[in-house]
């Protein structure tokens, strides 16, 4: 454990917090912007949240601790991912505890609580929208650990900080079969885990198609802010992982200067502000997918993670090493 | 240099691959007719990579000899069957939902990897390392044959088991005699033309492709 790991650690966890908001104003200020309307700018979810707080707070009859305690629970997940995972630098106090398996199973806590809270209220809509959510949680986890399985290979190491610093020294693996393949399991299932287009609209109130929305229904006022604060930054976390994973330029080593870190957080910045706009632009001319067919989706995103673990299996040592 | 042969070769297979696993995936039967003349592209590649690597203008020409065959000619006479369809017979409709049937796709294609390690195990070298990958589209083809009803989507079928062991031939012999290779061309056109001839007798007939219906006799 050094000092600058500590620094890094500190400020991942403070810039994921402040920083989440702003990636879904971004997102929603794109999204407006290219279908011609002038957009709230991209404090607005900043503004909503401060509004969210200063209402009181409600808890509907019947609901137990489930209810609420689950945004504490889904938001205690995303910051602890966000504290522990190699984004600004690799060297954090917790690395050696945070390898693939505990961020997908961090994931998933906040999935289930989320899925135990809509269950909770008793209402039709939340029962509804937790088993959807569960559904799709259930076809994502493996994927996501398939295709992070799948760079894991050639670095001999499920720790992410171990990924990320062999990408960094053989930037040339990304390029190959196994890496493409994994990259695009990976964007599919983060776009199914965070409820973007097409598998869930993240600006509906529509009964029938919602997601996210069905499970949150109950909730109003503090809450409320805490659950949205928290799904922002679960988005902004797994975007930084897919940024980090596959374009590793810029992050800080791992006992890493206060310089090392904030480049490396400058680095992160630029290269989520690049994938959310992307993200949100790809969103307009995108349709919602019936729900039917979102598990065809998945499937297939699953297919193509085992196939990048597949060929990084076989192909990878054409390029040196033993067979 | 000869990194570069290698990222060439295992991109090729990985294409290759790819583009039989798009064909499970996908249902309509003009893409899957689209998704098949990438796979002939990523075909022709191989011997035609090889060809450039090893300095052999006879295995350049056979790479562009079959690009013209599984690119141009193939594809155009199955799009002009597709055409002829009915405008709502257009997709395919397989037996297993697309769900199960990626899944079952998947499973197929560690079958290939595993069966064929002995294989590749013989002669290690870039190209017999992309021998799994060629396997897995035989076996992507003989699925797509066994689980879709229309006539056009089995013959997609055929030409992808076809593809799938012309590409293991050229992995594992780097190159067939040319005269060889070009009798199989030949052997591929004639089947597709009479499975053109056949699907449009079908039509004639009984007004449908869907094969299913031609599990009972019936007086005409």
């Amino acid at each position: 454990m050094t000092a600058g790991g500590v620094f890094a650690a500190a400020l991942q966890g403070v810039g994921v917090a402040a920083g989440a908001p702003f990636v879904v104003g971004g997102m929603r200020q794109v999204r407006a912007r290219l279908e011609g309307r002038a957009g709230g700018g991209i404090g607005q979810p900043w503004r909503d949240l401060r509004k969210l707080l200063r209402k009181q707070v409600v808890t509907p009859n019947g609901t137990t601790v489930v209810f609420a305690f689950a945004p504490a629970v889904i938001a205690g997940s995303a910051l602890l991912i966000a504290v522990a995972a190699p984004l600004f630098a690799t060297g954090s106090p917790l690395d050696s505890s945070i390898d693939l398996f505990a961020v997908v199973g961090l994931l998933f806590i906040g999935t289930v609580a989320l899925g135990l809270a809509g269950l909770d209220t008793g209402t039709a809509f939340g029962g509804m929208g937790a088993s959807r959510g569960l559904t799709v949680a259930a076809l994502v986890e493996p994927t996501i650990m398939l295709a992070v399985f799948a760079l894991s290979i050639p670095a001999g190491s499920t720790n992410l900080a171990a990924i990320v610093s062999t990408t960094q020294h053989h930037p040339g693996q990304v390029v190959s079969p196994a890496g493409l393949l994994a990259f695009v399991a990976l964007s599919i299932v983060i776009i199914a885990e965070t409820g973007r287009l097409p598998v869930d609209n993240p600006s509906t109130h529509l009964e029938l198609t919602m997601i996210h929305e069905a499970m949150v229904l109950e909730y109003a006022g503090p809450r409320l802010a805490l659950v949205e604060w928290a799904s922002g930054m679960r988005l902004t976390v797994l975007l930084s992982l897919l940024a980090n994973l596959f374009l590793p330029w810029g992050i800080g080593g791992d006992h890493p200067g206060v310089a090392g870190v904030l480049v490396g957080a400058a680095a992160l910045v630029i290269k989520v502000a690049i994938l959310s706009t992307v993200l949100a632009a790809g969103e307009v001319f995108m349709a919602k997918l019936r729900l039917f067919r979102v598990p065809e989706l998945l499937a297939g995103s699953f297919l193509l993670g085992l196939l990048a673990v597949t060929a990084s299996y076989f192909f990878v040592p054409a390029l040196g090493g033993s067979t | 240099m000869s990194s570069t042969y290698a990222n060439a070769i295992d991109l090729t297979a990985g294409g290759f691959m790819l583009a039989g696993v798009m064909i499970v995936w996908r249902r309509e039967l003009r893409s899957l007719v689209r998704l098949l003349a990438w796979q002939g592209a990523a075909l022709a590649a191989f011997p035609f990579v090889e060809g450039i690597h090893q300095h052999d203008g006879a295995l350049v020409a056979v790479g562009i000899a079959i690009a013209s065959l599984r690119v141009g000619l193939l594809p155009w006479l199955l799009r002009r069957a597709v055409g002829a369809e009915a405008e709502d017979r257009r997709e395919s409709t397989p037996l297993l939902n697309t769900t199960a049937s990626l899944l079952v796709a998947g499973g197929l294609i560690v079958t290939a990897f595993a069966i064929s390690r002995p294989l590749v195990s013989l002669d290690p070298s870039t190209a017999t390392r992309a021998v799994p990958a060629a396997l897995a589209v035989v076996l992507l083809g003989v699925f797509v044959m066994v689980s879709r009803r229309r006539a056009v989507s089995q013959a997609v079928g055929f030409l992808m088991v076809d593809n799938g062991i012309a590409a293991t031939a050229f992995l594992t012999t780097a190159g067939v005699p040319l005269i060889v290779e070009l009798g199989a061309s030949l052997d591929v056109l004639f089947a597709v033309l009479i499975l053109g001839v056949l699907t449009g007798q079908l039509r004639h007939t009984f007004g449908d492709t869907d094969l299913d219906q031609l599990t009972e006799l019936r007086d005409l």
